[in-house]
């Protein structure tokens, strides 16, 4: 037991812990931004402006009870929302969130802060996400129900067709980054051009960057891509027949995957935690304030813009958004290949 | 080596479940099941990339298209109409055919096992690095790469082809008009 392993140990807590509080913040966030965005207060009863609204909320899940329905394939049904959340958490264990720290001296060797410092981490990123459709696919087939089963069904259409234009994107960053570490991604994005202009991915790939926000949106089955739970056709899509705490999971999954693919866009093409004013130590805020800024993306676009078709939203992955990151791709490797 | 032993039961298991299960859905869950375990024995064979890979390729991809295609069909049962009791209707031609290629799958693989006994007699160099995995496939099964790549292709095309005839055999039949003649008649 050395203090560097017990300090991995204190860290996976942490990040654990992080994630389950994200999603708490995520849902005031949520409610209060919608709620600025259509003139009304939005929570503000519980708590100092409604801050304990989510505690509230997670209170009144527990204590809801636990509903299946009669003709529901009984394990499946309790399978998926494991699935969907496991993924979720599982997805964040291989980003990196700071340099290298001692923890102001209290370990003789610098850490990383980054559960599993896996060499080829930005491909797990993309298969832990690429499973979790499992969760969601499931769940609408096992409840027996027709809105869930059109949920599911569309939900793994949805994340096929923009799961390519997904690793595409990556692909491209990572030929820039000559490395599947997302460590070593970051790190090639320190410094300044010209002195002033931060070295990030996003001025060298803005067309991938765009690419990468709109199909982490699809992925992520939020608005205006939220087919699977289309509340006006499907009711409540997959997780209709869900109650209590499984529907609390999916929920959990949902947020704490926006974080994920928040965190991994901050990583990949806004320098992670390089940034100026602050020593390398204390990178951890600028990569909060990234990430923060992501998600508050996130939620304005998901409260400005109705849902689109769901032939619109084919014909535009596979047309428009699949093509583009084929030739930003290519461009890419031209690019590489010319100015190195 | 516990380890290997787990990972080996779980691939074998699974993969044998998916042949014993009557509910298709499981059976691709048990599939995705084997295909996790082989990703682990990957991890321990250091090549975590062919790992990652099996998983977004095979679980991640190829199986989502078939829970997909089972999930359309809604085919809960593998209903067969004859009593369990009967024996199957046995077709000579197929059963020699199928004896066949099982007797030569069986021979290759005692051929193949006793053949590289050596775990060391692979030569194919470092798969721990993405560098090195492309460099090998490119230079050394360059042909073997190439051939895959033409298979795919081929099973491509064939799907665009008969994708495009069914719709053009349905707009044909639109034109005719199965209700009515909606769409006026050629002379």
């Amino acid at each position: 037991m050395t203090p560097l392993f017990i300090a991995q140990i204190g860290l996976t807590l942490f990040v654990f812990f992080m994630l389950l509080n994200s999603a708490a913040v995520m849902v005031y966030v949520e409610r209060k931004v919608a709620a600025l965005l259509q003139q009304r207060l939005g929570p503000y009863l519980v708590g100092y402006k409604g801050v304990l609204q989510p505690l509230a909320d997670v209170v009144k899940l527990m204590f809801k009870e636990e509903l299946r329905p009669k003709a529901a394939d009984a394990f499946l049904f309790a399978l998926a929302p494991i699935i969907s959340a496991t993924c979720a958490f599982a997805a964040f264990a291989v980003v990196p969130f700071g340099a290298a720290t001692t923890l102001f001296g209290l370990l003789d060797q610098p850490m990383r802060l980054q559960v599993a410092d896996v060499n080829v981490a930005i491909l797990v990123v993309f298969a832990i996400s690429s499973m979790s459709v499992y969760g969601i696919v499931l769940a609408g087939w096992s409840s027996n129900s027709k809105y869930s089963l059109l949920g599911g069904l569309r939900s793994s259409a949805q994340m096929i067709s923009y799961e390519l234009s997904y690793a595409l994107a990556l692909a491209s960053v990572l030929l820039l980054g000559n490395s599947l570490s997302l460590v070593e991604v970051v790190d090639q994005q320190a410094g300044t051009w010209l002195g002033f202009v931060p070295r990030w991915f996003v001025f060298l790939q803005p067309v991938g960057f765009v690419i990468y926000m709109l199909a982490g949106i699809a992925e992520t089955n939020r608005a205006p891509f939220d087919f699977p739970e289309a509340e006006q056709e499907l009711v409540a899509g997959y997780h209709t027949e869900y109650s209590s705490m499984s529907f609390a999971m999916f929920f959990l999954a949902e947020y704490i995957n926006m974080v994920t693919v928040s965190a991994v866009a901050a990583d990949l093409y806004l320098g992670g935690w390089h940034g100026p004013f602050l020593p390398e130590s204390w990178g951890w805020i600028w990569f909060l304030i990234k990430v923060g800024a992501i998600l508050f993306f996130y939620v304005w676009m998901r409260w400005t813009l109705p849902r689109y078709r769901y032939d619109q939203l084919m014909a535009f992955g596979w047309k428009v958004l699949l093509p583009l990151a084929v030739v930003n791709l290519l461009v890419t490797a031209a690019g590489v290949l010319y100015f190195q | 080596m516990i380890v290997f032993y787990a990972f080996a039961a779980v691939a074998i298991g699974a993969s044998l479940l998916v042949i014993a299960q009557r509910n298709p859905i499981y059976s691709v869950l048990l599939l995705i099941a084997s295909f996790g375990a082989l990703s682990g024995l990957y991890v321990m064979l250091d090549a975590p990339f062919v790992a990652v890979i099996q998983i977004v390729v095979y679980a991640g991809a190829i199986m989502v298209l078939f829970l997909f295609v089972v999930m359309l069909l809604n085919a809960p049962q593998e209903d067969t109409d004859m009593d369990e009791r009967r024996p199957l209707p046995v077709h000579k031609g197929a059963m020699k055919f199928g004896g066949l290629l099982a007797a030569a799958l069986a021979g290759e693989l005692v051929w193949a096992l006793t053949r590289s006994s050596d775990p060391g007699a692979f030569s194919g160099g470092a798969t721990d690095s993405v560098a090195a995995i492309g460099r090998s496939l490119f230079t050394d099964y360059a042909f073997a790469f190439e051939v895959t790549s033409v298979l795919i292709l081929v099973a491509m095309l064939g799907a665009v082809v008969l994708a495009h005839r069914d719709r053009r055999s349905r707009a044909s039949r639109a034109a005719v008009g199965p209700v009515g003649n909606v769409l006026p008649q050629k002379p």
